[in-house]
């Protein structure tokens, strides 16, 4: 039987653990700067050593995101994306990659817009394995739906924390989703920061402890977003999460790039990938999870 | 068929701020907990008198409440049928209906602890009363504007400053009041541990919608006693319509909101016309439903207007007030229960009601104001000379005076 996204996204993770590293998931915005040089990047970002994949759709009012992916996005749309081509270029990604985990992140109007049980099967069928909405808490009744239709098609759900989540969050948010959780690093919107936050590991390790107290066996992965531009960030965060996900720092490049954007990306992602791929430090007393099994 | 809603037991949200299928809490993970808290924070303070007497001796010592209600005479003569009342929010201190939710929210951020707020605004009423309000408790104050309103009401924008707010110009997307709620978004969700995101209309995720219901239902407790109450200058009766113009929807939602229960009392929204429906320029989101649909903006589920991809739809309407693509949750709820009904005003018609207003009444009404005389110019000679209606003169027209000046030397 075809494996889950979420067993695809869990073994991903489990990969990048049996060999002692994080995982490295850059963000890529679908479209952006053009339709075809975003497929290009993606291949660029595979190469340089891509665990997993962000894939953005586009939405005209993105309000978890900074200035960067806010232009972006706006490019997409002028470019003509829509849901449906992004579900399109997913497809054609799937066909040349089979192997990365896909996790689409879209806001909660274009999902509803296309029809949250048409969008969930026909991103399953295009080869996504994830999917990260923004803007729709693990509480809302949407979210039920959304979860019960991801867990009939096989799509993982994955929902966010922020370091001002609530333990009562905290849990609500690990147990409903699946693949993994993402970890807001900062208080704020998505772009880049010149320091991680100071509280990040206590805040790495509070989620931990949940995930573990969930499932002491087989924990949840931990994946850390927002604010993450540079590689010796991104080898601080290796040292504490499962995951390092690195999106405005990366589209930042392939806005600027005058010809060849993929080619301007392919740099930065590598020392990236190297640096998630190599913690900066010793992992941190439960950090880094129980090995699984 | 379901029997007859019931408005006397009239309890919505329910717990998870749901109007219905409506409202709901959309917004990123970061300002989950901000909204518990402001939860809890504002049931504790309206059930305490302390709050209460406070909110109280303001509204009476520095906003100018209650707000007078005006009998029409002449606009009623012109029209030759209703007697149409005019509830002069016009006459509040700041120019507007604002002022009611901004001061109740700002003595709230007092009481939670916390020293600095962010306000969006659209024609700059939100602003100028957030920034008054913030002026008047001692607090820091940002007010996030599109820089086409702050072109477009350039007097508001001074206003705000010299009230000591700074204002931050957004240059994203339409550059209107939608674009200045996503930076006012986006800034509380990067301070949110010290800052109170204080949202002027009854739109955004729960408890937005209600807090500013409440706050504003003022207009109507005090509007429905002077109808009553012949020394009041009413007519000693109910009125048989109540007129509101709709953006976001609080001037409509407080002055419709003690009416609710009264069956006889027929509660009129007014969108923003703009071109009209055909020209596909309008914010009128409850009457083209080719472009507005259920959907979620700025954490709320309403309806909105978009394209059939989901993306947000720009809109256009002579008033930055009305210029919005979605409406308060709880209107959507109660045209589902039957119990409020919408239409629209074109920006000529809103105009030409403008002018009638200024000419026969001695008053500048806000051009939003407008769009709801321009329902009662339309509705009053339809009924006869002992009907009554209640129109929300929710704010003044001086901000306004560019634009009009600009709008009739193109004819």
């Amino acid at each position: 039987m075809k494996p889950t996204g979420a067993e695809r996204i869990r073994a991903a993770f489990a990969r990048a653990r049996a060999e002692g590293r994080a995982a490295f998931m850059p963000y890529q915005m679908l479209g952006h700067p053009t339709p075809e040089q975003s497929l290009r990047i993606v291949r660029s970002l595979a190469l340089a050593g891509a665990d997993l994949f962000e894939l953005g759709v586009p939405f005209s009012d993105p309000l978890a995101d900074g200035p960067v992916i806010q232009a972006a996005a706006q490019r997409a749309l002028d470019n003509g994306m829509t849901v449906a081509r992004c579900l399109e270029m997913v497809a054609e990604l799937r066909a040349e990659l089979p192997d990365p985990p896909f996790c689409l992140m879209g806001y909660v109007n274009p999902l509803l817009a296309y029809g949250l049980e048409r969008f969930v099967a026909d991103a399953v069928a295009a080869g996504a394995d994830g999917l990260i909405v923004p803007d729709l808490p693990p509480d809302e009744p949407e979210a039920d739906e959304l979860i019960a239709l991801c867990r009939r098609h096989g799509l993982a759900p994955v929902f966010l924390l922020a370091p001002t989540s609530t333990p009562g969050r905290i849990a609500l948010a690990l147990a409903r989703s699946q693949g993994f959780v993402y970890l807001v690093s900062v208080t704020g919107i998505t772009g880049a920061r010149d320091a991680l936050p100071a509280d990040l590991a206590e805040f790495v390790a509070r989620v931990r402890a949940e995930a573990l107290r969930q499932s002491p066996a087989d924990p949840l992965p931990l994946a850390v977003g927002f604010g993450i531009s540079t590689p010796a960030q991104a080898a601080q965060v290796a040292a504490l999460a499962d995951g390092v996900i690195v999106g405005s720092a990366l589209v930042k490049l392939a806005a600027a790039a005058e010809a060849d954007p993929a080619a301007a990306v392919a740099s930065l992602a590598r020392s990236l990938a190297e640096s998630a791929h190599r913690p900066s430090s010793a992992c941190q007393a439960g950090a880094s999870g129980e090995p699984a099994g | 068929m379901t029997p007859p809603y019931d408005f006397a037991a009239y309890r919505w949200p329910d717990e998870r701020g749901r109007f219905g299928p409506y409202g709901g809490r959309f917004v990123p993970e970061t300002l989950m907990p901000a909204l518990e808290e402001l939860e809890s924070a504002y049931l504790t303070a309206v059930n305490d008198p302390t709050f209460q007497a406070e909110l109280g001796r303001l509204q009476r010592t520095y906003v100018g409440r209650p707000t007078p209600l005006t009998h029409a005479r002449r606009l009623s003569q012109h029209l030759g049928g209703a007697q149409i009342y005019l509830k002069r929010e016009d006459l509040a201190h700041s120019g507007a209906h604002k002022i009611n939710n901004a001061l109740g929210q700002a003595l709230l951020v007092r009481r939670m602890g916390k020293g600095r707020i962010v306000a969006e605004t659209g024609a700059g009423q939100h602003g100028v009363a957030t920034a008054t309000a913030a002026a008047l408790l001692g607090l820091e104050c940002v007010v996030y504007m599109g820089t086409v309103d702050m072109a477009r009401q350039a007097p508001n924008v001074f206003r705000m400053r010299l009230l000591g707010a700074e204002v931050r110009g957004v240059d994203s997307g339409s550059r209107t009041l939608k674009d200045a709620i996503n930076e006012a978004i986006r800034d509380w969700v990067t301070n949110v541990r010290t800052t109170h995101y204080l949202l002027g209309s009854a739109l955004g995720p729960h408890p937005y919608p209600t807090i500013v219901r409440d706050f504003q239902s003022v207009i109507g407790r005090e509007a429905r006693a002077q109808m009553l109450d012949r020394d009041a200058g009413g007519p000693g009766r109910l009125p048989d319509a109540v007129v509101a113009c709709v953006g976001g929807g609080s001037n409509a939602i407080g002055i419709f909101y003690p009416f609710l229960a009264d069956a006889g009392v027929r509660l009129i929204g007014v969108e923003a016309g703009g071109r009209g429906i055909a020209s596909g320029e309008h914010a009128a989101r409850f009457a083209d439903p080719v472009v507005s649909r259920l959907g979620v903006l700025q954490g709320t589920k309403s309806y909105v207007m978009q394209n059939s991809d989901g993306q947000i739809a720009l809109t256009h309407s002579v008033s930055a007030g009305l210029d919005y693509a979605s409406v308060g949750p709880e209107h959507a709820w109660l045209r589902d229960l039957g119990r409020t009904e919408y239409t629209y005003a074109t920006d000529d018609e809103a105009l030409e009601a403008f002018g009638l207003l200024c000419r026969l009444e001695g008053i500048i009404p806000a051009l939003e104001s407008a769009h709801a005389v321009a329902e009662v110019v339309k509705l009053a000679p339809r009924l006869g000379r002992d009907a009554a209606i209640l129109v929300n003169l929710s704010g003044r027209g001086d901000k306004d005076l560019d634009t009009v000046m600009r709008e009739l030397g193109k004819g």
